[in-house]
Protein backbone atom coordinates (compact mmCIF):
# COMPACT_ATOMS: atom_id res chain seq x y z
CA UNK A 1 0.00 0.00 0.00
CA UNK A 2 1.35 3.29 -1.04
CA UNK A 3 1.60 5.56 2.17
CA UNK A 4 3.18 9.31 3.35
CA UNK A 5 4.12 8.49 6.65
CA UNK A 6 6.11 11.54 8.85
CA UNK A 7 7.76 10.49 12.24
CA UNK A 8 8.47 13.15 14.43
CA UNK A 9 9.83 15.67 12.63
CA UNK A 10 11.49 18.78 13.56
CA UNK A 11 13.20 21.40 11.80
CA UNK A 12 14.95 24.55 12.57
CA UNK A 13 16.76 27.33 10.62
CA UNK A 14 19.32 28.15 12.81
CA UNK A 15 18.24 28.87 15.96
CA UNK A 16 14.01 29.32 15.21
CA UNK A 17 12.72 26.27 15.53
CA UNK A 18 10.15 26.10 12.56
CA UNK A 19 8.49 22.70 12.58
CA UNK A 20 7.94 20.60 16.07
CA UNK A 21 7.39 16.92 16.67
CA UNK A 22 5.27 16.39 13.59
CA UNK A 23 3.38 12.92 13.14
CA UNK A 24 1.05 11.73 10.49
CA UNK A 25 0.01 9.25 8.17
CA UNK A 26 -1.16 10.13 4.06
CA UNK A 27 -3.09 7.11 3.19
CA UNK A 28 -3.54 5.85 -0.78
CA UNK A 29 -6.37 7.57 -1.85
CA UNK A 30 -6.84 10.02 0.51
CA UNK A 31 -7.04 14.12 1.05
CA UNK A 32 -4.82 15.48 3.90
CA UNK A 33 -5.29 18.83 4.48
CA UNK A 34 -2.79 21.03 6.91
CA UNK A 35 -4.60 24.60 7.90
CA UNK A 36 -2.99 27.04 9.98
CA UNK A 37 -1.79 31.21 10.04
CA UNK A 38 0.45 32.09 7.63
CA UNK A 39 4.39 31.82 8.21
CA UNK A 40 3.17 28.81 10.58
CA UNK A 41 5.12 26.51 8.85
CA UNK A 42 3.33 24.76 6.11
CA UNK A 43 5.14 25.28 3.30
CA UNK A 44 8.52 24.26 5.18
CA UNK A 45 6.41 21.04 6.06
CA UNK A 46 5.36 20.04 1.99
CA UNK A 47 8.58 20.81 1.00
CA UNK A 48 9.99 18.62 3.27
CA UNK A 49 7.59 16.36 2.30
CA UNK A 50 8.22 16.37 -1.58
CA UNK A 51 12.16 15.92 -0.86
CA UNK A 52 12.71 19.67 -1.69
CA UNK A 53 14.59 20.58 0.90
CA UNK A 54 16.46 17.84 3.15
CA UNK A 55 14.85 16.56 6.50
CA UNK A 56 16.97 17.78 9.63
CA UNK A 57 15.72 15.75 12.70
CA UNK A 58 13.17 12.46 12.49
CA UNK A 59 11.78 10.92 9.70
CA UNK A 60 9.78 10.82 6.38
CA UNK A 61 8.48 7.56 4.69
CA UNK A 62 6.78 8.19 0.91
CA UNK A 63 6.31 4.97 -0.67
CA UNK A 64 3.98 6.28 -3.49
CA UNK A 65 4.97 5.41 -6.62
CA UNK A 66 4.86 8.78 -8.23
CA UNK A 67 4.36 12.70 -6.71
CA UNK A 68 4.37 15.66 -8.00
CA UNK A 69 4.06 19.71 -7.18
CA UNK A 70 1.41 22.45 -7.67
CA UNK A 71 3.00 25.77 -6.04
CA UNK A 72 1.15 28.59 -4.51
CA UNK A 73 2.66 30.76 -8.36
CA UNK A 74 2.10 29.27 -11.13
CA UNK A 75 6.15 28.78 -11.55
CA UNK A 76 6.22 28.17 -15.37
CA UNK A 77 9.19 28.75 -17.91
CA UNK A 78 8.50 31.73 -19.51
CA UNK A 79 10.52 30.65 -22.74
CA UNK A 80 8.00 28.01 -23.48
CA UNK A 81 4.37 28.17 -24.85
CA UNK A 82 1.55 26.47 -22.79
CA UNK A 83 1.30 22.86 -23.67
CA UNK A 84 5.52 22.51 -23.76
CA UNK A 85 5.14 23.75 -20.23
CA UNK A 86 2.65 21.29 -19.97
CA UNK A 87 4.68 18.36 -21.21
CA UNK A 88 7.77 19.34 -19.14
CA UNK A 89 6.38 17.16 -16.41
CA UNK A 90 6.41 14.44 -18.89
CA UNK A 91 9.70 15.17 -19.58
CA UNK A 92 11.20 12.97 -16.59
CA UNK A 93 9.04 10.30 -17.60
CA UNK A 94 10.63 8.80 -20.52
CA UNK A 95 7.61 9.73 -22.90
CA UNK A 96 7.76 10.33 -26.38
CA UNK A 97 7.78 13.85 -27.52
CA UNK A 98 4.87 12.99 -29.74
CA UNK A 99 2.88 11.36 -27.26
CA UNK A 100 3.61 13.91 -24.82
CA UNK A 101 2.23 16.83 -26.85
CA UNK A 102 -0.75 14.69 -26.90
CA UNK A 103 -1.61 14.40 -23.27
CA UNK A 104 -0.66 17.99 -22.71
CA UNK A 105 -3.46 18.88 -25.29
CA UNK A 106 -5.68 16.83 -23.92
CA UNK A 107 -5.43 17.63 -20.53
CA UNK A 108 -5.19 21.27 -21.19
CA UNK A 109 -8.36 21.46 -23.06
CA UNK A 110 -10.03 19.50 -20.16
CA UNK A 111 -8.46 22.29 -17.53
CA UNK A 112 -10.52 24.68 -20.06
CA UNK A 113 -7.62 25.60 -21.83
CA UNK A 114 -8.14 26.74 -25.80
CA UNK A 115 -6.77 25.89 -28.58
CA UNK A 116 -6.13 29.31 -29.34
CA UNK A 117 -4.15 29.52 -25.90
CA UNK A 118 -1.39 26.34 -26.87
CA UNK A 119 1.13 28.73 -28.69
CA UNK A 120 0.78 31.22 -26.17
CA UNK A 121 3.76 32.15 -24.03
CA UNK A 122 2.71 32.57 -20.24
CA UNK A 123 3.65 36.20 -20.66
CA UNK A 124 0.40 36.35 -22.68
CA UNK A 125 -2.04 34.35 -20.31
CA UNK A 126 -4.13 35.58 -17.43
CA UNK A 127 -2.99 35.06 -13.65
CA UNK A 128 -6.21 32.45 -13.88
CA UNK A 129 -5.03 30.44 -17.12
CA UNK A 130 -1.84 30.32 -15.33
CA UNK A 131 -2.57 28.71 -12.93
CA UNK A 132 -4.31 26.38 -14.93
CA UNK A 133 -1.89 25.22 -16.93
CA UNK A 134 0.26 24.92 -13.64
CA UNK A 135 -2.04 22.52 -12.48
CA UNK A 136 -2.48 20.78 -15.57
CA UNK A 137 1.47 20.37 -15.56
CA UNK A 138 1.24 18.77 -12.40
CA UNK A 139 -1.93 16.45 -13.27
CA UNK A 140 -0.42 15.22 -16.65
CA UNK A 141 2.06 12.83 -14.99
CA UNK A 142 -0.93 10.74 -13.35
CA UNK A 143 0.64 11.48 -10.35
CA UNK A 144 -0.22 9.05 -7.36
CA UNK A 145 0.53 11.58 -4.97
CA UNK A 146 -0.16 15.66 -5.47
CA UNK A 147 0.89 18.33 -3.35
CA UNK A 148 -1.21 21.37 -3.54
CA UNK A 149 0.81 24.57 -1.60
CA UNK A 150 -2.37 26.72 -1.47
CA UNK A 151 -2.80 26.47 -5.28
CA UNK A 152 -6.65 28.38 -5.23
CA UNK A 153 -5.59 31.12 -2.97
CA UNK A 154 -4.98 33.79 -6.11
CA UNK A 155 -8.26 32.28 -8.05
CA UNK A 156 -11.53 33.87 -8.64
CA UNK A 157 -14.27 31.73 -7.06
CA UNK A 158 -15.44 30.09 -10.36
CA UNK A 159 -12.28 29.38 -11.41
CA UNK A 160 -11.63 27.84 -7.63
CA UNK A 161 -14.64 25.86 -7.73
CA UNK A 162 -14.02 24.24 -11.24
CA UNK A 163 -10.59 22.97 -10.49
CA UNK A 164 -11.84 21.59 -6.95
CA UNK A 165 -14.41 19.66 -8.84
CA UNK A 166 -11.87 18.37 -11.18
CA UNK A 167 -10.28 17.70 -8.14
CA UNK A 168 -12.92 15.73 -6.60
CA UNK A 169 -13.69 14.32 -9.26
CA UNK A 170 -9.75 12.11 -9.65
CA UNK A 171 -10.11 11.92 -5.70
CA UNK A 172 -13.56 9.91 -6.34
CA UNK A 173 -12.03 7.68 -8.71
CA UNK A 174 -9.35 7.06 -5.83
CA UNK A 175 -6.78 7.62 -8.50
CA UNK A 176 -5.03 10.31 -6.32
CA UNK A 177 -3.92 11.43 -2.89
CA UNK A 178 -3.46 14.57 -2.14
CA UNK A 179 -1.41 16.58 0.53
CA UNK A 180 -3.26 20.08 0.47
CA UNK A 181 -1.83 23.24 2.49
CA UNK A 182 -4.83 25.94 3.02
CA UNK A 183 -5.56 28.49 5.03
CA UNK A 184 -8.92 28.63 3.66
CA UNK A 185 -10.77 26.62 6.23
CA UNK A 186 -13.92 26.08 3.80
CA UNK A 187 -11.95 25.27 1.22
CA UNK A 188 -10.25 22.55 3.69
CA UNK A 189 -13.76 21.17 4.99
CA UNK A 190 -14.78 20.53 0.97
CA UNK A 191 -11.79 18.52 -0.09
CA UNK A 192 -10.53 16.22 3.07
CA UNK A 193 -11.14 13.93 4.44
CA UNK A 194 -8.71 14.80 7.67
CA UNK A 195 -7.91 18.56 8.73
CA UNK A 196 -4.28 19.09 10.63
CA UNK A 197 -4.60 22.41 12.54
CA UNK A 198 -0.51 23.31 12.62
CA UNK A 199 -0.04 26.31 15.21
CA UNK A 200 2.59 28.56 14.72
CA UNK A 201 6.03 29.40 16.46
CA UNK A 202 6.64 26.13 16.53
CA UNK A 203 4.53 25.07 13.79
CA UNK A 204 3.11 22.00 15.81
CA UNK A 205 0.03 19.84 15.02
CA UNK A 206 -2.67 20.78 18.19
CA UNK A 207 -5.70 19.11 17.10
CA UNK A 208 -6.88 17.05 13.89
CA UNK A 209 -10.73 16.87 12.30
CA UNK A 210 -11.91 13.63 9.98
CA UNK A 211 -14.18 13.86 7.96
CA UNK A 212 -16.12 10.72 5.94
CA UNK A 213 -19.02 11.97 3.82
CA UNK A 214 -17.47 11.26 -0.08
CA UNK A 215 -15.89 14.20 -1.35
CA UNK A 216 -18.61 14.57 -4.10
CA UNK A 217 -21.47 14.24 -1.42
CA UNK A 218 -20.59 17.21 -0.21
CA UNK A 219 -22.76 19.88 -0.95
CA UNK A 220 -22.63 23.94 0.17
CA UNK A 221 -24.72 23.07 2.99
CA UNK A 222 -22.21 20.75 4.45
CA UNK A 223 -19.48 22.88 3.99
CA UNK A 224 -20.88 25.63 5.08
CA UNK A 225 -22.23 23.51 8.95
CA UNK A 226 -19.15 22.04 9.13
CA UNK A 227 -17.29 25.19 8.87
CA UNK A 228 -19.69 27.38 11.10
CA UNK A 229 -18.95 24.37 13.94
CA UNK A 230 -14.97 23.80 13.26
CA UNK A 231 -15.08 27.88 13.73
CA UNK A 232 -16.25 27.14 17.22
CA UNK A 233 -13.72 25.23 18.00
CA UNK A 234 -11.51 26.90 20.90
CA UNK A 235 -7.98 25.48 19.17
CA UNK A 236 -9.15 27.08 16.61
CA UNK A 237 -10.39 30.28 17.77
CA UNK A 238 -6.61 30.10 19.79
CA UNK A 239 -4.58 28.83 16.50
CA UNK A 240 -6.06 31.73 13.85
CA UNK A 241 -6.07 34.40 16.87
CA UNK A 242 -9.91 35.29 16.05
CA UNK A 243 -11.22 36.04 19.84
CA UNK A 244 -11.61 39.89 19.87
CA UNK A 245 -9.02 41.60 21.67
CA UNK B 1 16.61 23.24 -36.85
CA UNK B 2 12.20 24.20 -36.93
CA UNK B 3 13.93 27.62 -35.07
CA UNK B 4 16.45 28.78 -37.85
CA UNK B 5 13.18 28.00 -40.20
CA UNK B 6 11.49 29.78 -38.73
CA UNK B 7 14.22 32.98 -38.38
CA UNK B 8 14.45 32.66 -42.16
CA UNK B 9 10.18 32.29 -42.86
CA UNK B 10 10.19 35.67 -40.65
CA UNK B 11 13.06 37.52 -42.19
CA UNK B 12 11.05 39.15 -45.51
CA UNK B 13 8.71 40.88 -42.77
CA UNK B 14 11.50 42.04 -40.67
CA UNK B 15 13.14 43.43 -43.81
CA UNK B 16 10.31 45.29 -44.94
CA UNK B 17 10.14 47.12 -41.14
CA UNK B 18 13.24 48.68 -42.35
CA UNK B 19 11.80 51.67 -44.18
CA UNK B 20 12.33 53.63 -41.21
CA UNK B 21 15.92 53.02 -40.29
CA UNK B 22 16.42 53.56 -44.53
CA UNK B 23 15.27 56.37 -44.02
CA UNK B 24 16.83 58.00 -41.17
CA UNK B 25 20.37 57.12 -42.86
CA UNK B 26 19.29 58.90 -45.90
CA UNK B 27 18.63 62.01 -43.39
CA UNK B 28 21.58 61.26 -41.88
CA UNK B 29 23.50 61.56 -45.63
CA UNK B 30 21.55 65.24 -45.68
CA UNK B 31 23.07 66.39 -42.94
CA UNK B 32 26.62 65.11 -44.30
CA UNK B 33 26.10 66.96 -47.50
CA UNK B 34 24.95 69.70 -45.97
CA UNK B 35 28.31 69.90 -43.42
CA UNK B 36 30.12 69.62 -46.95
CA UNK B 37 28.66 72.51 -48.27
CA UNK B 38 29.14 74.65 -45.44
CA UNK B 39 32.96 73.14 -44.57
CA UNK B 40 34.68 72.44 -48.07
CA UNK B 41 35.95 69.11 -49.73
CA UNK B 42 39.12 69.23 -47.79
CA UNK B 43 36.99 68.86 -44.07
CA UNK B 44 34.62 66.53 -45.26
CA UNK B 45 34.24 65.26 -48.94
CA UNK B 46 30.76 65.35 -49.95
CA UNK B 47 28.77 61.51 -49.33
CA UNK B 48 28.89 61.31 -53.43
CA UNK B 49 32.63 61.60 -53.57
CA UNK B 50 33.22 59.03 -50.52
CA UNK B 51 30.83 56.38 -52.20
CA UNK B 52 32.89 57.01 -55.53
CA UNK B 53 36.15 56.07 -53.68
CA UNK B 54 34.65 53.69 -52.15
CA UNK B 55 34.00 52.31 -55.10
CA UNK B 56 37.16 52.39 -56.72
CA UNK B 57 38.79 50.54 -53.07
CA UNK B 58 36.51 47.43 -53.65
CA UNK B 59 38.32 47.04 -56.82
CA UNK B 60 41.45 47.25 -55.13
CA UNK B 61 43.14 44.30 -54.23
CA UNK B 62 45.38 45.85 -51.72
CA UNK B 63 42.21 47.22 -49.69
CA UNK B 64 39.89 43.92 -50.07
CA UNK B 65 43.38 42.35 -48.13
CA UNK B 66 43.35 45.24 -45.54
CA UNK B 67 40.07 44.21 -44.99
CA UNK B 68 40.23 40.53 -44.78
CA UNK B 69 42.70 41.14 -42.20
CA UNK B 70 41.24 42.84 -40.11
CA UNK B 71 38.05 41.15 -39.95
CA UNK B 72 40.55 37.92 -39.17
CA UNK B 73 41.96 39.99 -36.48
CA UNK B 74 38.16 41.27 -34.79
CA UNK B 75 37.05 37.56 -35.10
CA UNK B 76 39.71 36.18 -34.03
CA UNK B 77 39.87 37.90 -30.81
CA UNK B 78 36.02 38.07 -30.30
CA UNK B 79 35.95 34.44 -30.94
CA UNK B 80 38.48 33.58 -28.14
CA UNK B 81 36.44 36.57 -25.63
CA UNK B 82 33.24 34.54 -26.13
CA UNK B 83 34.62 31.11 -25.53
CA UNK B 84 36.72 31.78 -22.42
CA UNK B 85 34.25 34.95 -21.36
CA UNK B 86 31.15 32.36 -21.60
CA UNK B 87 32.92 29.54 -19.89
CA UNK B 88 34.34 31.24 -16.92
CA UNK B 89 31.59 33.36 -16.39
CA UNK B 90 29.51 30.63 -16.13
CA UNK B 91 31.75 29.13 -13.37
CA UNK B 92 32.34 32.06 -11.69
CA UNK B 93 28.38 32.51 -11.56
CA UNK B 94 28.00 28.83 -9.71
CA UNK B 95 29.91 29.34 -7.22
CA UNK B 96 29.14 32.70 -4.89
CA UNK B 97 33.13 33.17 -3.68
CA UNK B 98 33.87 33.37 -7.39
CA UNK B 99 31.34 35.83 -8.10
CA UNK B 100 32.29 37.89 -5.50
CA UNK B 101 36.21 37.47 -6.18
CA UNK B 102 35.89 38.30 -9.78
CA UNK B 103 34.05 41.63 -9.64
CA UNK B 104 36.59 43.41 -8.83
CA UNK B 105 38.90 42.14 -11.41
CA UNK B 106 36.27 42.60 -14.08
CA UNK B 107 36.06 45.95 -12.84
CA UNK B 108 39.80 46.78 -13.29
CA UNK B 109 39.53 45.17 -17.03
CA UNK B 110 35.86 47.11 -17.97
CA UNK B 111 38.03 50.54 -16.24
CA UNK B 112 41.07 50.29 -18.13
CA UNK B 113 41.05 52.52 -21.26
CA UNK B 114 42.00 50.33 -24.22
CA UNK B 115 44.15 52.85 -25.44
CA UNK B 116 46.16 51.54 -21.96
CA UNK B 117 46.09 48.64 -22.86
CA UNK B 118 47.43 48.95 -26.78
CA UNK B 119 50.20 50.95 -25.43
CA UNK B 120 51.17 47.92 -22.75
CA UNK B 121 50.70 45.49 -25.58
CA UNK B 122 53.04 47.26 -27.76
CA UNK B 123 55.41 46.97 -25.25
CA UNK B 124 54.82 43.61 -24.53
CA UNK B 125 54.51 42.25 -27.81
CA UNK B 126 56.09 44.57 -30.09
CA UNK B 127 53.96 45.46 -33.41
CA UNK B 128 51.26 43.13 -35.25
CA UNK B 129 48.87 40.29 -35.38
CA UNK B 130 49.56 39.08 -31.71
CA UNK B 131 48.93 43.34 -30.02
CA UNK B 132 45.70 43.72 -31.80
CA UNK B 133 44.07 40.44 -31.10
CA UNK B 134 45.98 40.52 -27.41
CA UNK B 135 43.98 44.20 -27.05
CA UNK B 136 40.58 43.15 -29.10
CA UNK B 137 40.31 40.10 -26.05
CA UNK B 138 41.17 42.19 -23.00
CA UNK B 139 38.59 44.70 -24.09
CA UNK B 140 35.46 42.36 -24.70
CA UNK B 141 36.74 39.80 -22.71
CA UNK B 142 34.89 41.23 -19.44
CA UNK B 143 31.77 42.09 -21.26
CA UNK B 144 31.07 38.58 -21.83
CA UNK B 145 32.23 37.37 -18.68
CA UNK B 146 29.37 39.85 -16.92
CA UNK B 147 27.02 38.54 -19.19
CA UNK B 148 27.43 35.01 -18.43
CA UNK B 149 28.17 35.45 -14.65
CA UNK B 150 24.71 37.30 -14.39
CA UNK B 151 22.67 34.81 -16.19
CA UNK B 152 24.17 32.22 -13.77
CA UNK B 153 23.38 34.19 -10.54
CA UNK B 154 20.04 35.22 -11.86
CA UNK B 155 18.63 31.51 -11.86
CA UNK B 156 15.64 31.40 -10.13
CA UNK B 157 15.08 29.43 -7.01
CA UNK B 158 11.43 28.99 -8.15
CA UNK B 159 12.33 27.51 -11.16
CA UNK B 160 15.29 25.54 -9.70
CA UNK B 161 12.94 23.98 -7.09
CA UNK B 162 9.74 23.33 -9.85
CA UNK B 163 12.99 20.96 -12.12
CA UNK B 164 13.46 19.49 -8.72
CA UNK B 165 9.86 18.79 -7.78
CA UNK B 166 8.94 16.81 -11.11
CA UNK B 167 12.55 15.17 -10.76
CA UNK B 168 13.63 15.98 -14.19
CA UNK B 169 16.47 14.25 -15.75
CA UNK B 170 19.59 16.71 -15.60
CA UNK B 171 19.70 17.05 -19.21
CA UNK B 172 16.44 18.55 -19.27
CA UNK B 173 16.71 20.64 -16.57
CA UNK B 174 20.06 22.24 -17.93
CA UNK B 175 18.75 22.41 -21.47
CA UNK B 176 14.94 23.50 -20.52
CA UNK B 177 15.65 25.45 -17.19
CA UNK B 178 18.82 26.89 -16.95
CA UNK B 179 20.27 27.52 -20.52
CA UNK B 180 17.27 30.02 -21.79
CA UNK B 181 17.58 31.75 -19.25
CA UNK B 182 21.55 32.41 -19.67
CA UNK B 183 21.16 32.43 -23.24
CA UNK B 184 18.65 35.61 -22.66
CA UNK B 185 21.33 37.27 -20.64
CA UNK B 186 24.80 35.86 -22.79
CA UNK B 187 23.79 36.54 -26.34
CA UNK B 188 23.17 40.63 -25.57
CA UNK B 189 26.96 40.22 -24.07
CA UNK B 190 28.17 38.56 -27.33
CA UNK B 191 26.45 41.16 -29.49
CA UNK B 192 27.91 43.71 -27.19
CA UNK B 193 31.70 42.59 -26.96
CA UNK B 194 30.78 42.19 -30.97
CA UNK B 195 30.33 45.51 -31.30
CA UNK B 196 33.43 46.62 -29.30
CA UNK B 197 35.76 44.51 -31.07
CA UNK B 198 35.23 45.75 -34.12
CA UNK B 199 35.60 49.55 -32.57
CA UNK B 200 39.18 47.76 -30.73
CA UNK B 201 40.84 46.43 -34.12
CA UNK B 202 41.03 49.26 -36.21
CA UNK B 203 42.19 51.75 -33.09
CA UNK B 204 44.98 48.77 -32.04
CA UNK B 205 45.73 48.35 -35.82
CA UNK B 206 46.36 51.90 -36.48
CA UNK B 207 48.41 52.08 -33.62
CA UNK B 208 50.05 48.97 -33.92
CA UNK B 209 51.10 47.36 -37.27
CA UNK B 210 51.21 48.19 -40.90
CA UNK B 211 48.05 46.53 -42.74
CA UNK B 212 44.97 46.04 -41.91
CA UNK B 213 41.55 48.95 -42.17
CA UNK B 214 43.66 50.83 -38.88
CA UNK B 215 46.95 51.25 -40.28
CA UNK B 216 45.12 51.98 -43.99
CA UNK B 217 43.38 55.16 -41.91
CA UNK B 218 46.90 56.05 -41.18
CA UNK B 219 48.17 56.03 -43.97
CA UNK B 220 45.02 57.89 -45.56
CA UNK B 221 45.44 60.58 -42.32
CA UNK B 222 49.14 61.25 -43.15
CA UNK B 223 48.66 62.23 -47.10
CA UNK B 224 45.66 63.88 -45.82
CA UNK B 225 43.33 62.16 -47.99
CA UNK B 226 39.99 62.48 -46.33
CA UNK B 227 37.70 60.67 -48.86
CA UNK B 228 39.70 57.55 -48.37
CA UNK B 229 39.32 58.16 -44.74
CA UNK B 230 35.71 58.56 -44.50
CA UNK B 231 35.57 55.35 -47.00
CA UNK B 232 37.31 53.25 -44.49
CA UNK B 233 34.68 54.44 -41.62
CA UNK B 234 32.26 53.63 -44.09
CA UNK B 235 33.54 50.33 -44.52
CA UNK B 236 33.70 49.84 -40.95
CA UNK B 237 30.21 51.33 -40.13
CA UNK B 238 28.41 49.58 -42.74
CA UNK B 239 29.79 46.34 -41.89
CA UNK B 240 29.06 46.43 -38.57
CA UNK B 241 25.35 47.69 -39.46
CA UNK B 242 25.21 44.59 -41.41
CA UNK B 243 26.68 42.03 -38.81
CA UNK B 244 24.24 43.69 -36.13
CA UNK B 245 20.57 44.53 -38.52
CA UNK B 246 20.64 41.63 -40.48
CA UNK B 247 22.37 38.89 -39.21
CA UNK B 248 21.99 39.45 -35.18
CA UNK B 249 18.69 41.26 -35.31
CA UNK B 250 16.55 38.80 -36.61
CA UNK B 251 17.96 36.10 -34.08
CA UNK B 252 17.48 37.80 -30.92
CA UNK B 253 13.75 38.47 -31.91
CA UNK B 254 13.11 34.82 -32.57
CA UNK B 255 15.29 34.06 -29.02
CA UNK B 256 13.74 36.49 -27.42
CA UNK B 257 10.26 36.23 -28.20
CA UNK B 258 8.86 35.01 -24.67
CA UNK B 259 10.13 38.15 -22.95
CA UNK B 260 7.93 41.19 -21.58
Amino acid sequence: MEKLIVKNLNHHYGFTSILENINFELNKGQVLSIVGPSGGGKTTLMHLCADLIDVQEGNIKNSFTSSSFAFQESRLLPWKNVIDNIALGLKAQKISTKMAQVRAKKIALRFGLEEIDFDKFPKDLSGGMRQRVSFARALVTKPSLLFLDEPFSALDIGLKKELQSLLIEMIDKKELSVLFITHDLMEAIRLSDEILLLKADPGRIVKKFKYDLPQSKRDDKFVYSQSAKILQDEEIIDTFELELK
Amino acid sequence: MKFVFKILKDFPSYLWSGWGAIASIFLFFACWDLGYQIYGELVLPSPLETLSTLWVMSHNDSVIEDAKITLYRAFFGFGLSVLFGSILGLIAGLFATASIMSRPIVTILVGMPPIAWIVLAMIWFGMGDFTVIFTVVVASFPIVFVGALQGTRTLEGDLKEMGKSFKLPLHVKFLDIYFPHIFSYIFPAWVAALGMAWKIVVMAELLSTSDGIGAALAVARSHLDTPTALALVVIMISSMMFIEYIILEPIKREVELWRN
